[in-house]
């Protein structure tokens, strides 16, 4: 009767104890980070992978967008930040004790269409893109696009333009690159998440302009190369600044970095770089790590991942239809981890 | 019931009087009453301090300027706004009359079986996400619009402004029409209640003399209901001039003031919701939040323009 009682008394308390200890067994370093959604995909196999490897140190990223990424982080309520278009001047003043960039992955911006008897890979100059996108060039068979597409039957319909209505990492890279190549882009509408459209419709997400795109006859839009890629839209080549027309692909974006002169705060737009085998319409995308981290423990946790996602972190980016930083870059960051203090 | 009435002001002091469980009910009540109106205070108060960077450049510009342009740091409200107030009451126009006979024919007319299976569905309907609505209007409605209905509207009613122009199929038009279905199961549902509710005797005495079934319905209950189904129609019409995800997966999304039904448009919500999450500069920010409490102010002057109305034509009943 009395070991009976015993028992009935010990069950809720083992059952505590087992509750409260594998939170003290394992104390659990807990990162916190916002931002870029662009990413996304790659940072969260990261992180995970991360984990697996760390038990003890959890990274917590939510996919917010750059803006509130750069916002939160200037607020301090999280550990750090990430984004796909490079923090300003002005915003870097106003973050106490400095924010520091790492490219982690590239990823690239491709046109995507729906022509009417159109089946196959279409040729894009930066003219044409950007007489398009400022509604000048109106229909298919403007003599811009059969000059770079002889062999298409490109028909007299009116193009229907299609744009991102959301403010995205992926509209400042296709911005940006238009800028740097018409100069009428970057006095009439310039480069930024969201801008004053001259033409067209907007759609909301990379799946909303490929499913208008998709829906729309003689239509075209701009959307990710790892969702062209993974949802198998067809997308066409852009002429790059050497002047032959480029196929997107993950080869052709790591290119794309390795034209560039590299500034020694990594903050560089990579649209429209020299070289042949370049695809000019690329960006990286950056974490923001504070200069000034002043937990230790947080400090060392944050910089040893750095090192890992450098390293052997690259490996899994390709998978998932990012671009690896070339070696010159890799090389450049592991060295710039010191700042970190 | 009027001796409640008239002691309504000294209320505090017969709260006094109770016994403490009703007056501990009583405050707690009039807590919660209280509560509501301290979010909507606290609501406007912080969307009007967060704006006041871009109330202080533009001013009342604001609402006249078509300008919104997140590089220059030029933003007007106008075509958000324009876009906003024409699908809301274009959908209210298609809506409630379907939704107010369709009510009626719930509460009057059908036998309890049909009625009772058709107001479940019409539930049903009101909790379906607005995201399922939009995607259906996707790729269902607007492949229609665009194929059929808008060069069927050109071709027989083209001389009127509201059909011209290119047809992409998304713009204002298949905003209303997708806001329309959204808002109707609210007034249908409510709409029914409201007559539901009105006294058996209303119907029997009008059938006593001599009015048929639809003539009992449509001059006697349907009146009497009045009130009940114009709140419907209030909470339907706050409810499209919110409406986010619907809207912005089929109005086009581009900042337009035209006649044409056909164009494309935005609506304040919308935009809001596009834009905010990557708005890096202080004033692109402080102008979207300025534009939700344009939408605030534009939900009040609505809903006060329908009270007006209401009140007038009510009053002209009672003098006929």
């Amino acid at each position: 009767m009395g070991s009976e009682r015993y028992v009935k008394q010990g069950i809720p308390l083992v059952a505590i104890f087992l509750l409260l200890c594998p939170a003290q067994a394992v104390a659990q370093l807990l990162i916190n980070g916002a931002g870029a959604t662009f990413p996304y995909p790659v940072y969260a196999k990261w992180f995970d992978e991360y984990h697996k490897r760390n038990p003890k140190i959890q990274f917590n990223y939510q996919s917010i967008g750059s803006g509130g990424g750069i916002r939160q982080l200037q607020a301090g309520t999280v550990d750090f930040g990430a984004t796909d278009s490079p923090m300003t001047d002005e915003q870097l003043a106003k973050s106490k004790g400095g924010v520091l960039h790492f490219p982690t992955v590239l990823g690239a911006v491709v046109p995507v269409y729906n022509v009417k008897g159109v089946a196959g890979e279409l040729n894009f100059t930066p003219e044409a893109l950007a007489g398009i996108f400022l509604g000048k060039i109106t229909r298919w068979n403007d003599a811009e696009l059969v000059k770079a597409n002889p062999k298409a039957a490109l028909p007299a319909a009116p193009i229907v333009v299609v744009h991102r209505s959301d403010g995205s990492g992926t509209t400042f890279v296709w911005t940006d690159y238009l800028s740097k190549v018409s100069p009428e882009w970057k006095s009439r509408v310039g480069a930024n998440t969201s801008v004053s459209w001259p033409a067209g419709l907007g759609a909301k997400g990379n799946e909303g302009v490929a499913g208008l795109v998709r829906q729309t006859p003689n239509s075209i839009g701009y959307v990710e190369l790892v969702y062209a890629l993974q949802n198998k839209i067809p997308y066409g080549r852009v002429r790059n600044a050497a002047g032959v027309f480029v196929r997107p692909e993950l080869r052709s974006v790591t290119a794309a970095a390795a034209g560039v002169a590299m500034p020694e705060d990594f903050r560089v737009s990579i649209t429209n770089p020299p070289g042949k085998d370049a695809y000019p319409i690329a960006s990286f995308t950056w974490l923001l790590i504070p200069v000034k981290i002043a937990d230790a423990r947080n400090r060392e946790a944050i910089t040893a991942f750095l090192r890992w996602m450098l390293t052997e972190g690259q490996k899994l980016a390709e998978p998932l239809g990012y671009a690896p930083l070339p070696k010159s870059v890799v090389d450049a960051e592991l060295k710039a981890i010191a700042k970190i203090q | 019931m009027k001796a409640q009435l008239q002691s309504r002001p000294g209320w505090l002091q017969r709260a006094l009087k109770q016994n403490p469980a009703d007056l501990a009910a009583h405050l707690f009540t009039w807590a919660f009453a209280a509560g509501i109106l301290v979010v909507a205070v606290l609501l406007v108060y912080e969307l009007y301090a967060a704006s006041s960077l871009s109330r202080k450049e533009f001013g009342w510009s604001f609402l006249l300027s078509s300008e919104w342009d997140p590089v220059q740091d030029k933003f007007g409200a106008l075509p958000f706004i324009y876009g906003t107030v024409v699908t809301s009451v274009l959908a209210l126009l298609l809506a409630a009359p379907v939704g107010v006979a369709a009510a009626i024919f719930l509460s009057e007319l059908a036998p309890p079986k049909i009625s009772d299976s058709l107001t479940f569905v019409v539930e049903l309907l009101a909790a379906v996400p607005s995201v399922i609505y939009g995607l259906l209007a996707i790729f269902t409605m607007v492949p229609l619009l665009r194929e059929v209905i808008q060069p069927f509207l050109q071709k027989h009613f083209g001389y009127l402004p509201f059909f011209q122009g290119p047809m992409y199929g998304v713009g204002l038009l298949a905003a209303s029409l997708v806001l329309a279905v959204m808002i109707l199961p609210y007034i249908v549902s409510i709409s029914r209640e409201a007559l539901l509710a009105v006294p058996p005797e209303q119907r029997e005495a009008a059938l006593a003399v001599g009015a048929t079934r639809w003539e009992a319905a449509w001059q006697v209950v349907t009146p009497y209901a009045g009130l009940g189904i114009a709140g419907s129609i209030f909470l339907a019409l706050a409810r499209a001039l919110g409406e986010t995800m619907a809207v912005t997966m089929v109005i086009g999304n581009a900042p337009n003031i035209s006649a044409s039904l056909f164009e494309s448009g935005y609506s304040i919500a919308a935009v809001i919701a596009n834009e905010f999450t990557e708005a890096t500069g202080e004033m692109h920010l402080s102008a979207l939040i300025q534009l939700g409490l344009v939408l605030f102010g534009i939900t009040i002057i609505m809903n006060a323009i329908a009270r007006i109305m209401l009140a007038a034509t009510s009053r002209k009943g009672q003098t006929r």
